[in-house]
């Protein structure tokens, strides 16, 4: 059997296109447990259909630095409530870093090498350049870590994976990461020996990896744009600010005009807040989760050629053996029917993955964009406020100063 | 009242001229409608006053070298004429801004106690990218014909100023109006730059609110002008941000078309962000205003200062003149008692090479009396003129001050609604964006 998982062997399924909710294992659960959960479940989306079905909640949060004689690192407290029966207890929490999250990366990708496994945030960030320990940066990373757990927690088959169970329950994962390694090591050379060329890739594949290459160099492009407006605002602010101070310094030298100058300078200061807020909120929620995607697309690429690697195996072994069957009449050999095996299952897996990448897709561009519009709109609220009540105050004065000329 | 021809191109839709005056008048005004008519009988409670149009023209000039020129239509109608609803063509001429400049400088030397009007600006300057420095630029033509228009609804409804025959004529007499002026001499009335500057430095006891006054209108000129920098900057960097959002239209455009189910919310949202990128332009062109009412008080800083200015002439010529009489009344007192007070040289030589005859001393006795009495009635005239000149000058600066506040207020005001209508706009149309997002 060797490295391959495929699913039909585990019993699980057929084989057969999976469909976004739970595979036939979950007939076997007791309970569901009702919680209300971190995600923003819209109800009218089928991607909500998945969160009530659910039997696997994982959070992460929870960041603390520990300091040691060798390094300094942040570890996560990985959370997990859950009624299957897969797991011995129903409630799970244990301390992970980032490290231990790339080893059940590494470890899903070679036990499922069918599925497409979630992307991690950067593993790498120049010491110089990004402070590792700067609050934003954890909580970036954080988030793309829950995300990344939360993905493979929901995927009907990533989420039984052995790996993942000892993932989210051992104490101490450090033991087991040893051994794995090695067996890391091994796996991967059986991945790139192949050299198959091939022949005929089904037009829905190549239509895919046309699709995430196109995909891909839009998302770059919004990154760039997004970029581009951060800095143009950064700029706009630069100047706002010295604007803001000519109107206070003005009105030092006025009497009656001073609460004008005073409040049209205060507003002014104002509104330099509310952009700051606004050009965070982008570089903390918005551009993290376009550059994940760009991650997200690198993976289904991946997947895509080993898939296009195994049906180029299947092939060159099945024109081998036709060859072979012609000249001596000996049976289909049970590796072409292993290997046949394996590009449909290849296939199907990755065919339902990739309906459930779109899905999820749709869904987190459309929180992604809803999110940037309400910062938007929330910056210009902030605005409008502090204005509005520029005028009621100068009006006001104007009213009593009018009544008090009358009198 | 107009004896000069009437040009073809003088409006004939008068009722479209009536409306398009008060909604002139909205924008760039602020508190002078309403001044004019509570000011007494000010010129423009009896006549209607505009700059209609402006044209440009070819001709020589004063080097006889061909050059081109823009000229503003000055139209005036009787006000009871307005008020009886008669649809009573406009008298009209035209004018050149070197015209106007004419008569704010004769204005500004007979009339050396008020704080005179300023003009719109000859050059384009505070300029953001976008906007044109470029003098003929239309948008620039358009704004000066606004300022000229100010200028002159200023000067009418001044209680002072309104009553000068000079601007009667300006507006009413085309040709021949630049003689006039000329023969009123008042170039020869206007005080040489260089005794203007050695008064500031030599007056002694220069009235105290005029100072102050003057040290005012040094901060006024320098707050408005850093403000109008500061504005011009910030105006760039705003173009900037919102054209930038333009792009996401183009990849969302593009982005759409690979998409199945968000297709749809995807172009429309592009649309939306298009939409919010152009709106930038209305917003600023708007904002332009504000900065010309800025402008018009960074000039006017200008004019207040002149005052202060004319204040410290009047005192210095004053005090000079009363030093001059106390001299030669101590030469006198020193001639006719022989006593030798100060150190002068006629007193040494007189000491050394003995006393002048008799005949010489009166003589010069005599000329000292002269002189002594027109020393005494160049004081008493210098004292006259330096307190008229204090007294009208300081009603006409607080009466500046007056306007000053309530005008800069209302400006302040308006900026603000300014900036509410822009955050509205942002809102709509980030609003629209996030209704189509949320329909992807």
């Amino acid at each position: 059997v060797g490295h391959l998982f495929c699913f039909r062997e585990a019993g699980l399924t057929n084989g057969t296109p999976v469909e976004t909710s739970s595979p036939a294992s979950t007939s076997s659960l007791l309970n569901r447990l009702q919680l209300d959960d971190d995600l923003e479940a819209d109800i009218r989306d089928p991607y909500a259909e998945a969160a009530e079905t659910r039997d696997l909640f994982v959070t992460v949060d929870d960041p603390k630095k520990h300091v040691s004689t060798m390094e300094t690192y942040i570890t996560y407290r990985v959370s997990t409530k859950t009624s299957r029966v897969e797991f011995d207890l129903p409630e799970y929490c244990v301390r992970r870093r980032y490290q231990d999250f790339d080893w059940l990366r590494i470890k899903l990708e070679d036990s499922q090498p069918t599925h497409l496994i979630p992307p991690l945030p950067e593993k790498f960030v120049m010491k110089g350049v990004v402070d590792r320990f700067s609050e934003d940066f954890v909580e970036t990373r954080m988030k793309a870590l829950d995300k990344f757990l939360k993905r493979v927690a929901d995927h009907p088959v990533l989420s039984f994976n052995p790996h993942l169970n000892t993932f989210l329950t051992t104490k101490d994962l450090n033991k087991r990461q040893g051994l794995a390694l090695l067996s890391k090591v091994g796996e991967s050379v059986k991945h790139v020996a192949g050299g198959y060329k091939l022949r005929a890739r089904p037009a829905e594949f190549g239509a895919m990896g046309e699709y995430l290459d196109t995909f891909n160099q839009k998302l770059g492009t919004i990154d760039r744009i997004a970029q581009r407006i951060l800095k143009e605002q950064s700029e706009y602010l630069t100047e706002l600010r010295e604007y803001g101070t000519v109107y206070s310094s003005w009105a030092g030298s006025e009497d009656e005009l001073r609460r004008p100058l005073e409040g049209v300078g205060g507003c002014v200061t104002t509104c330099c807040g509310a952009l700051e807020d606004l050009g965070d909120g982008m570089s903390q929620d918005i551009l993290p989760v376009l550059r994940e995607y760009v991650l997200y697309i690198e993976s289904m690429k991946s997947v895509l050629r080993k898939r296009d690697q195994s049906q180029a195996e299947y092939e060159g072994r099945l024109e081998a053996a036709v060859l072979r069957k012609q000249e001596d009449r000996t049976p289909m050999p049970l590796e072409v029917e292993k290997c046949q095996d394996k590009v449909e299952c290849f296939n199907a897996d990755l065919k339902a993955d990739w309906e459930r990448w779109q899905s999820n897709k749709r869904h987190d561009f459309k929180q992604l964009l809803t999110g940037m519009a309400d910062k938007n709109i929330n910056h210009y609220e902030k605005c409008q406020a502090a204005w509005e009540s520029l005028i009621t105050l100068l009006q006001d004065k104007q009213t009593e100063d009018k009544t008090s000329e009358t009198n | 009242m107009a004896e000069d021809g009437r040009d073809e191109s003088l409006a004939t839709d008068d009722e479209s001229d009536h409306t398009a005056l008060s909604l002139r008048f909205l924008p760039m005004l602020c508190g002078v409608t309403a001044q004019m008519l509570e000011e007494g009988s000010t010129l423009l409670r009896r006549m209607e006053i505009c700059v209609a149009e402006a044209e440009k023209r070819n001709g020589k000039n004063t080097v006889n070298m061909q050059e081109t020129f823009t000229v503003y239509l000055v139209e005036t109608r009787p006000m009871d004429a307005v008020a009886e609803g008669r649809n009573q063509a406009p008298d009209s001429l035209w004018r050149r801004y070197s015209e106007f400049e004419l008569l704010r400088n004769y204005l500004l030397v007979t009339y050396p106690y008020i704080v005179v009007p300023p003009l719109p600006e000859k050059r384009a300057e505070f300029v953001w990218h976008k906007l044109s420095a470029d003098n003929m630029d239309p948008d620039f033509v358009e704004r000066r014909r606004v300022g000229l228009e100010n200028f002159l609804l200023r000067v009418a409804s001044h209680p002072v100023l309104s009553n000068d025959k000079i601007l009667h004529h300006f507006l009413i007499e085309e040709h021949g109006w630049k003689e006039v002026v000329y023969e009123t001499g008042f170039q020869a009335k206007a005080d040489s730059r260089l005794r203007a500057l050695s008064a500031t430095f030599r007056v002694r006891n220069p009235d105290k609110r005029f100072m102050e006054m003057k040290h005012y209108s040094d901060e006024l000129q320098s707050h408005t002008s850093q403000l109008l920098r500061a504005r011009a900057r910030v105006a760039d960097r705003l173009y900037g941000v919102y054209k930038v959002h333009g792009n996401y239209g183009r990849v969302f455009s593009e982005w759409s078309a690979m998409e199945k189910e968000m297709g749809d919310g995807l172009q429309s949202a592009g649309h939306h962000m298009d939409a919010y990128a152009a709106s930038i332009d209305d917003i600023l062109e708007e904002e332009e205003h504000y900065a010309d009412q800025l402008k018009e008080y960074l000039f006017y800083a200008e004019a207040l200062r002149a005052v202060c200015r004319k204040h410290e002439l009047t005192q210095f010529e004053f005090e000079m003149a009363s030093q001059e009489l106390v001299s030669k009344k101590q030469q006198h007192e020193e001639l006719s008692t022989g006593i030798v007070r100060t150190f002068s040289f006629k007193g040494m030589t007189n000491k050394l090479f003995g006393q002048e005859a008799p005949e010489q001393r009166e003589a010069r006795l005599k000329l000292l009396e002269d002189l002594i009495a027109e020393g005494e009635e160049d004081v008493q005239e210098k004292t006259v003129e330096c307190g008229e000149h204090v007294e009208r000058a300081w009603v006409d600066m607080h009466r500046f001050k007056e306007q000053k506040d309530k005008d800069l207020r209302e400006a302040l005001i308006n900026y603000a609604v300014m900036q509410i209508s822009m955050c509205k706009k942002g809102i709509q149309m980030w609003s629209n964006a996030k209704e189509c997002f949320l329909k992807m």
